[in-house]
């Protein structure tokens, strides 16, 4: 057991998984000797050489259509994106391709790959580093999405995502890289794909977020006196309706956090099966904080654009008096 | 100081057989043995059926668009022919010829136009992908296939065929790139047939050539006359040598010629002159290779009158094959899109045909709300 930083237990992961399953390469830009830009690949070149660790062209789609090859040959390639920005020139081979490979083929080929993505903003980044597109690939069928939003779960995540028979974009909330560390046990597990984690159980409403926002759900709790339940999803596509359901028909009351713009965002898709689902529990309409509609702003506006603990405390109290 | 010439290249055109006969027999003899030039001339005849009946079958509604591949078999076929059996064939979707030979059963052609996924459930032994219908975007995964066997060091290499559009393509430059930098045994055949839908070669490529594209990613590359069956293995096996002995990528140009619409929903009219398509119809590959081997003693008339009935028979069986399997099941929808099914969709698929989906509470779990807020 380590008291570990996210970028640490993806890290100790993708060793991990490396030392044990000699078909995964992982290839991307900057990832190799160079350790990555944000060092999740650190140390990775040196361990397992340049055949398995691969600095590639400067090419996104290159980068994901030679990994849709070699999964299709049985590797199981882990190509970085190295910032969330630079997806746009994959989407196509993601989507195009990587999602429907399965089906089209009708299972005679599968594309088991799994894309590791630095996401969302905080840090003060650029242009084009800094936002949240889980949406786009969630509503594209075919291709698993994740973002952990603690060192444990990251590497519990990130090793059933290495496993999956199935695409999965594994998003890395940046911001909380290295906010902050855990204990992450050295020895082997997994966190399942698809189950969301009640993080503290509350009986006067359901809180649901994940990546980044956590932090920032949980701080404004702690600034709250109600007694909230908590849920982070954890993987976004398939997500895991029947536990915000449960919780939901407990508390008659949820409000969901995320990053990515309001429209069309996770939280309008949760909302909508709430009211599907626990209509008749409901004691308020489900609540939202999210980014706003708008391109994301540069960084001296950016947390003025992210969900903060006190948008969120705002609306567990408008939430509570409905 | 002098302006000195710091790099300087000459684009090679192979040809063997021309349209007229003359035949390099310095580069031509003992290149392809005579029962295989037999075999595969019987093979493009009932490849020329295949696809006079599929279109036949469009225009009387029994099947969907379809990509006439008339008068281009020869790169695929004599690339299919010339690589092994370890060797990937990443096609787009005009390389019926190619493909049959390896041995993809037709039917499969015709059920991926017959609006049916089961045509592209391809026995993994055949190591071909299925139809692409992007344009250019399968060049990148002959690229991730070749980098897989090169990576097992299984003795295979990929060839991915694409036509003279798709070297506009982004993707074109990024899988030429990624073979050419990281020494990966790769195939380009780019099947120039002068036209992609109403859109003639200049538009895509202003340089004489578009062989003269390769040079730039430091990869050997060569034009051939692609109507010509012995060019086309001959620059194919060079590439596949080439590609296995030291991991170097190959750009091929085969000049060849659409001689049927785009698709059946294209009418090639509208944008080329009659006499081009004319023209082109004197260089067709089965043609010249029919009179190459009866000049050469091993193919006669009556022969080549007997293969009709033969591949008349053989298309229609074919066809039937298609037309017969039973239908897909509704469920179909939803079983393959990941290894296991995920909640969400499982529910859509079981109320697919008993209500709207999600909204009818009775196929929700919880159906007591009622009864606690009484």
């Amino acid at each position: 057991m380590a008291n570990l930083t996210l970028v640490q237990a993806i890290n100790l992961a993708l060793v991990q998984e490396m030392e044990r399953d000699d078909r995964i390469i992982i290839l991307g830009e900057d990832i190799g000797v160079n350790g990555g830009v944000f060092r999740v690949t650190e140390g990775l070149h040196a361990k397992f050489g340049g055949d398995r660790v691969v600095d590639s062209p400067l090419a996104e789609s290159g980068i994901i259509g030679t990994s849709i090859g070699m999964a299709i040959a049985g590797l199981r390639p882990v190509p970085e994106i190295q910032f969330e920005g630079f997806l746009g020139p994959a989407y196509d081979q993601l989507c195009t391709h990587a999602a429907r490979i399965r089906t089209r083929t009708r299972g005679g080929m599968t594309c088991p790959l799994t894309v590791r993505v630095p996401v969302g903003g905080g840090i003060h980044a650029p242009e084009l580093h800094s936002d949240s597109p889980e949406t786009i690939y969630t509503h594209n069928a075919g291709i698993k999405v994740v973002m952990p939003s603690t060192p444990y779960d990251a590497k519990g995540l990130l090793i059933s995502a290495l496993r999956d028979p199935d695409p999965v974009i594994f998003f890395e909330p940046k911001r909380i890289y290295r906010a902050f560390r855990e204990e992450v046990p050295e020895a082997e597990y997994t966190v399942p794909l698809g189950e969301a984690r009640v993080v503290r159980e509350g009986s006067e409403m359901t809180m649901v977020s994940w990546g980044a926002s956590m932090v920032q759900c949980m701080n404004a709790m702690e600034a709250s006196d109600r007694d909230i339940e908590l849920i982070d999803v954890r993987t976004i596509n398939p997500l895991d309706y029947d536990t915000i359901m449960t919780s939901v028909r407990k508390t008659g009351r949820c409000v969901v956090v995320h990053e990515a713009p309001l429209t069309c965002g996770i939280g309008a898709e949760i909302a909508a099966r709430v009211m599907e689902q626990c209509f008749l529990h409901l004691e308020a309409p489900v609540q939202r904080v999210a980014g706003f509609d708008t391109i994301m702003p540069y960084y001296k506006l950016e947390l003025d654009y992210l969900p903060d603990a006190e948008r969120v405390g705002k609306a567990i109290e408008e939430l509570a008096a409905y | 100081m002098p302006v000195d010439s710091v790099f300087e290249t000459t684009i090679e055109h192979v040809s063997i057989l021309d349209e007229h006969a003359n035949f390099d027999a310095s580069l031509g003899d003992g290149l392809i043995p005579d029962d295989d030039l037999v075999a595969m001339y019987r093979h493009m005849r009932m490849c020329r059926q295949f696809d006079y009946i599929a279109f036949k079958l469009q225009r009387s509604g029994r099947m969907g668009t379809y990509p006439e591949n008339r008068g281009q078999e020869c790169p695929s076929l004599g690339a299919a022919y010339a690589l092994t059996d370890l060797d990937w064939l990443v096609p787009c979707y005009r390389e019926n010829a190619g493909l049959f030979w390896r041995g993809l059963p037709p039917e499969k052609i015709l059920l991926h136009w017959m609006g049916d996924e089961r045509g592209n459930c391809i026995d993994p032994k055949l190591r071909i992908t299925p139809i692409a219908i992007p344009i250019g975007t399968q060049m990148l995964h002959a690229t991730g296939l070749a980098w897989a066997s090169k990576y097992k060091g299984d003795g295979g290499i990929a060839c991915t065929f694409f036509g003279d559009g798709a070297t506009s393509e982004g993707d074109f430059h990024e899988a030429m790139n990624f073979a050419a930098n990281l020494d990966l045994p790769v195939v380009f055949m780019c099947q120039n047939n002068s036209w992609a839908i109403s859109v003639p070669t200049r538009i895509q490529c202003s340089a004489p050539t578009l062989a003269q594209r390769g040079i730039a990613y430091g990869m050997k590359t060569v034009q051939c006359d692609g109507n010509d069956l012995f060019a086309v293995v001959k620059v194919v096996r060079d590439a596949a040598k080439l590609a296995r002995e030291e991991n170097r990528p190959t750009f091929i140009e085969a000049v060849t010629y659409r001689l049927g619409d785009h698709t059946t929903a294209d009418d090639a009219r509208r944008y080329r002159d009659a006499e081009e398509v004319e023209k082109w119809e004197g260089r067709d590959p089965m043609i010249r290779l029919k009179a190459y081997m009866i000049a050469k003693g091993i193919w006669d008339d009556a022969r080549d009158a007997a293969i009709n009935e033969q591949v008349e028979h053989e298309v229609a069986q074919i066809t039937a094959r298609a037309e017969n399997i039973e239908p897909p099941t509704k469920d179909d929808i939803f079983e393959y899109m990941y290894a296991e099914l995920p909640e969400n969709l499982r529910r859509q698929r079981d109320t697919m045909r008993t209500s709207s989906i999600g909204q009818n509470p009775a196929q929700i779990a919880d159906t007591t709300p009622l009864a606690q807020h009484s």
